[in-house]
């Protein structure tokens, strides 16, 4: 049967234009009851043995979808019209509705009312799309209430009161959400329910009744056709909003149309947007912009205490405005030249859910009932979270959670419901669970369609791919690997072999002269069979042990001799030697509880290996783009800027060292020339200095232009990651790049889209980036449980002077915090006076002081101020 | 976009190897000596033969067959837009020579020597697809007027989205700018006389998508010989046979 659609467009031109579309109506479609005499079974979704079919209208689906997540619901009909309202909303509902008809352990099944023939409606004269919907979602009801008989009841569940009352009079069975989780008897559910905004409703009062809360907080958002309006005449600017992660009551909005990023200073002005949401922002008038700067300090009602944390790696760790203390002119100056503004309003939301904790409170006088809790997230970006639950008692303990539904002008927090439980916090593994969560990874086991790309184990070579002429076979050669211990997937293989002519071939072939100097390098797919798979502990053994002549340890000598020359050459071209601190842990094969923690050792057989793919890197990173110069991907490392360099000159000035940043030779060889008295001094100014720097990232080549392709770090105008396919997805696309630019294989379409290879990127720096946070997160939570047992005694060095304390870095775990001279609260006032030029802080009377790089002793230990919230205190001997 | 939803019904509720309602009308003009229209879907066109006549333009003349022209163009009203449709631009050019050498190929030319055979094709609504209801119009009228073929040449296309091969896209998934392969053949030996493609796919794709096309140019055919088949009883009946 045919149906013809017409209707009005108007196009981008401003036109108007008819569009007329065909609509076939099918009699195929059918009801999804695995009971059904009449349909097609083969793909039902809902038992038959159900009493109770649900048929759930638009504006349940976007609000409730936690609710519909929840095991308690099933034997769900999805009407095609709800999902296509549902996808035109919001996309992200749609996307986690479609998870649940996907998911076989659910029984949610979808009814394409639209296309079939007795529950297709045509909208009347004069009615309204939504009517019309409504309409159509109550015929799909009555259809299936008549197909499947008496014996099972088909229940609409709708909030829309009118859509209910029609629904009745019709003979249809209705309910509001509400009175349908109550009437299954799980208190538990009610959590999950989304309240609708507070005007509403009674309940909320408990909070609101208080005369000064009910005063407006935020300004009203601007409505969507004034914010179109400015952002057109330019008086409004639209971005993303970013909360700085160290200082939630900072935010940055990058816009194009001022080129340059507005920095929102508090709450008031952020004026409710998230982390992510792309809003409107005015521009404050510059004599207000010193102004507003203080609010970010000042709204510090529910800062958190800084937390012991591990030592940022880069400058993407830590804090971007890190001069947290007044007074320093020029520093405050080139902050102040950014400007300011306010949030006007919000274009597209970011909500989703988040994890944390329920903030410690006592239990309400008759539990049982309804309690107002607020939530705090592991994210500090996040600000605290209003919700109601049933089960405060059970909840106060636990990693929680929670989606956000609703800020309107007259709260202080935004309103939220409970989603689920994790665990409990410091469980290990509930926290671990947190982690990735926070991070956004997937560690769900890989789909059956992705592992059905791979070949059938028990995998070896097969006789095709050794006869496969582009395959060189090496399984000749002396290959061996050398890895990290333990380590499982062995993807660093090796080779070195003396030529005839006194040359060396070595391992990801690449010819060298004795002196280092590469002659030519030849990329091939091969078959080799390694003869020893080596840690670094047993591959620097072996070259160590002077006793060992065999061929597999020469081969290893000379490699590291030129390893050596190599990386010589490096540093001489400005290759500046960073240094981490990365730490290590002992883990309990038991109880899996960390046994120990200590630094992590660098061998010369690491350098070795690491200098070898550092070249192999190189070398590809030019082969593929001198093949694809616009779509190759490419990794760099920006210089980092003078502004970025001034805490580390800062602290270098005030115990008289002079670094010279220039160039990265220039300060490669300044850092070599800082030598204190102390062994570990210059260990500590490379520390200092690495977390100036920004990281290295990915890029496509067409969206730079070559000097900026230069990797700082290394020292190297190109560089690449391509010698782990197993474990980075950017070495799976440079091998295909590489493999395209052998003639071996074909380029993939996606490479000839500049736009997708772009995306790629960004994802995989943002992967990347959660990555590195995850494994940060990881150690901090090891060394929490590490010391939740062991208080310890130890050295620190001071790294940053604060007006009630200072930072310090403790060597031994890689981690800093905190350490505080006065009480937290009375910031520096009266005892202690802070020298900013020495970068000292001292008594008042001159007795004691403390000076930045400063070696002092402290006292490890953990401490629980608040019930189920340990944390690490760091106090001074 | 979403073209395929999950329970494998398209945006006009077909599934993906469905074709759109097809329908056909012998003689709508009748001045000419066979004429036809074609629908596919919303796509409309018409078809009007002339010949074989003398040939207008004596220098080319061919001696040993006839010389077939072929005029494509689009009704202004043919589109949403109104807009005034150019004569003679690239793109009527280009489907103006596909149509003729399709026909070429299944006409007897060396029947018809020193002859000329015109086909006019116009499309009256567009809906994607038009390329294939030009040929299948044309390949009506050209029987209507009687001109002697080796085999009735009907066209289909087929496209890929979404991971999925689809017959007889509509506008709507031919503007997605996946790839669109218009197939012709000649039913009766299954031979190809006509296949166009300007996207890349991979090669096995490729097969499965232009196997699904061959399989709506034969739905077509069969339509179409019942059609003809139902034209020449009337014609018998009127005739009083
Ligand atoms: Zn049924």
């Amino acid at each position: 049967m045919l149906q013809s659609k017409s209707f009005v467009r108007k196009t981008k031109q401003g036109k108007v234009v008819k569009v007329v579309r065909e609509h076939y109506l099918r009699d195929d479609i059918y009801c999804g009851a695995s009971s059904c005499k009449v349909c097609d079974s083969s793909g039902a979704r809902l038992t038959s043995s159900a009493s109770t079919i649900l048929i759930v209208d638009t504006n349940v689906v976007l609000n409730q979808i936690d609710l519909l997540e929840n095991q308690a619901i099933d034997e769900v009909v999805i009407l095609s019209v709800v999902l296509e309202e549902v996808k035109n909303k919001n996309l992200a509902v749609y996307n986690r509705l479609r998870a649940l008809c996907s998911n076989s352990m659910r029984k949610f099944f979808v009814f394409s009312n639209e296309y079939h023939r007795e529950t297709y409606v045509k909208a009347m004269v004069g009615e309204s799309p939504n009517d019309r919907n409504d309409r159509a979602i109550r015929v799909a009801a009555q259809w299936y209430q008549n197909h499947l008989g008496n014996a099972t009841r088909v229940l609409l569940i709708t909030n829309d009161r009118e859509n209910k009352r029609k629904a009745t009079e019709e003979g249809i069975s209705a309910e509001t959400v509400e009175s349908y989780v109550k009437s299954l008897g799980q208190p538990g559910l009610l959590d999950l329910l989304v309240q609708p905004p507070s005007q509403d409703l009674g309940m909320e009062e408990v909070e609101d009744l208080r005369p000064s809360k009910r005063k407006i907080i935020y300004t009203e958002h601007k409505p969507m056709s004034e914010i179109t309006a400015g952002l057109h005449r330019g008086i409004y600017h639209q971005g993303k909003l970013r909360v700085n992660r160290y200082n939630p009551f900072e935010a940055y909005v990058g816009s194009e149309s001022i080129g340059d990023e507005i920095i929102i200073y508090g709450r008031p002005n952020m004026n409710r947007a998230f982390d992510g949401d792309i809003v409107a922002v005015e521009l404050l008038p510059q004599d207000q912009w010193h102004e507003e700067k203080s609010l970010s300090i000042v709204d510090e009602e529910d800062d958190e205490e800084e937390n012991v944390h591990l030592v940022p790696n880069s400058a993407d760790d830590a804090p971007r405005v890190t001069n947290q203390m007044q007074g320093s002119v020029g520093d405050a100056n080139a902050v102040l030249s950014r400007p300011s503004g306010r949030v006007v309003g919000v274009i597209k939301r970011n909500w989703h859910s988040y994890c944390g904790s329920l903030e410690p409170m006592p239990m309400p006088a008759g539990s049982g009932g309804v309690a107002h809790a607020l939530f705090v997230s592991k994210d500090r970006r996040i600000p605290k979270i209003r919700i109601q639950t049933r089960q405060l008692g059970n909840l106060l303990d636990k990693r929680i959670v929670v989606a956000v539904d609703s800020w309107d002008c007259l709260s202080r927090y935004p309103s939220g419901h409970y989603v689920r439980t994790i665990g409990e916090i410091g469980d290990r593994d509930t926290e671990s669970e947190v982690v990735l969560i926070e991070n956004d990874i997937d560690n769900r086991p890989f789909a059956s369609q992705i592992l059905a790309c791979l070949p059938p184990l028990p995998w070896s070579v097969s006789s095709e791919d050794l006869a496969n002429p582009i395959r060189q076979d090496l399984r000749h050669v002396r290959v061996f690997s050398v890895d990290p211990p333990g380590c499982k997937d062995i993807d660093d293989a090796l080779h070195c072999t003396a030529l005839p002519d006194g040359n060396f071939e070595v391992g990801v072939r690449i010819e060298m002269t004795p002196e280092a100097e590469i002659i030519s390098t030849r990329y091939t797919k091969s078959v080799i069979k390694s003869c020893a798979a080596l840690s670094y502990v047993e591959a620097q053994a072996r070259m160590d042990d002077s006793r060992l002549m065999d061929p597999l340890t020469a081969d290893l000598r000379n490699m590291n001799a030129l390893a050596k020359v190599m990386r010589q050459r490096r540093i001489d071209r400005g290759a500046l030697t960073l240094a981490s601190a990365e730490v290590k842990f002992q883990i309990d094969t038991e109880t899996h509880d960390p046994l120990d923690i200590g630094m992590y050792q660098i061998r010369e057989a690491n350098q070795m290996v690491e200098e070898f793919m550092l070249a192999a890197n190189v070398s590809v990173a030019a082969k593929i783009l001198e093949h694809f110069p616009l779509c190759s991907l490419l990794r760099r490392h920006p210089s980092p800027t003078r502004e970025m360099l001034e805490p580390l000159l800062r602290t270098a000035a005030a115990v008289g060292l002079n670094l010279d940043v220039s160039t990265s030779k220039a300060l490669a060889n300044s850092l070599d020339r800082a030598v204190g008295d102390d062994p570990y001094f210059n260990k500590l100014i490379r520390i200092l200095a690495t977390r100036c720097m920004t990281q290295a990232v990915y890029f496509c080549s067409g969206d730079l232009t070559p000097p900026e392709f230069c990797h700082y770090g290394l020292a190297t105008p190109l560089y690449t990651h391509f010698t782990s396919p197993i474990r980075r997805y950017a070495d799976v696309v440079v091998h295909r790049l590489l493999a395209a630019s052998l003639g071996i294989y074909k380029l993939p379409g996606i490479f000839q889209d500049r736009p997708q290879l772009t995306s790629i990127s960004d994802n995989l720096n943002y992967r990347h980036r959660n990555a590195q946070m995850a494994s940060r997160s990881s150690v901090e939570l090891h060394t929490l449980i590490y010391f939740r047992k062991r208080p310890t005694d130890t050295q620190a060095r001071i790294v940053k002077i604060r007006s009630n304390g200072f930072i310090v870095f403790v060597p031994k775990f890689g981690i800093e915090g905190p350490v505080y001279l006065t009480g937290r609260g009375d910031k520096g006032s009266g005892e202690w006076l802070v020298d900013e030029q020495q970068q000292k802080v001292k008594k008042i009377d001159g007795s004691i002081s403390y000076g930045v790089l400063q070696t002092v002793r402290i006292h490890m230990e953990v401490v629980e101020p608040q019930p189920n919230r340990p944390k690490l205190q760091l106090t001074l001997i | 976009m979403e073209f395929v939803s999950p329970e494998g019904l398209r945006l006009d509720g077909r599934r993906p190897m469905e074709m759109r309602q097809i329908r056909a009308e012998i003689g709508a003009v009748s001045r000419a000596d066979g004429s036809a229209v074609f629908e596919m879907g919303n796509t409309k066109v018409i078809a009007a033969v002339y010949g074989p006549r003398e040939v207008q333009n004596r220098s080319q003349q061919i001696n040993d067959q006839a010389l077939v022209r072929c005029e494509y163009s689009m009704a202004n009203f043919s589109t949403g837009d109104r807009m005034r449709k150019p004569k003679g631009d690239r793109r009527s050019t280009e489907i103006s020579l596909v149509i003729r050498q399709t026909m070429e190929a299944c006409i007897l030319t060396h029947l018809m020597p020193r002859s000329q055979i015109d086909i006019f094709v116009q499309v009256l609504q567009a809906d994607g697809g038009t390329r294939s209801a030009c040929i299948n119009a044309a390949t009506l009228a050209l029987a209507d007027a009687g001109i002697p073929m080796c085999d009735l040449v009907t066209s289909c296309s087929a496209g890929y989205l979404n991971s999925t091969a689809l017959l007889d896209l509509n506008y709507v998934e031919d503007s997605a700018g996946g790839p669109d392969v218009t197939v012709g053949i000649l039913p009766k030996s299954e031979k190809v006389t006509l296949l166009q493609m300007d996207a890349k796919l991979p090669m096995d794709t490729f097969e499965n998508v232009m196997q699904l096309a061959i399989e709506g140019c034969k739905a077509v055919a069969t339509y179409i010989r019942e059609v003809l088949l139902e034209n020449t009883k009337q014609l018998e009946y009127r005739r009083g046979v």
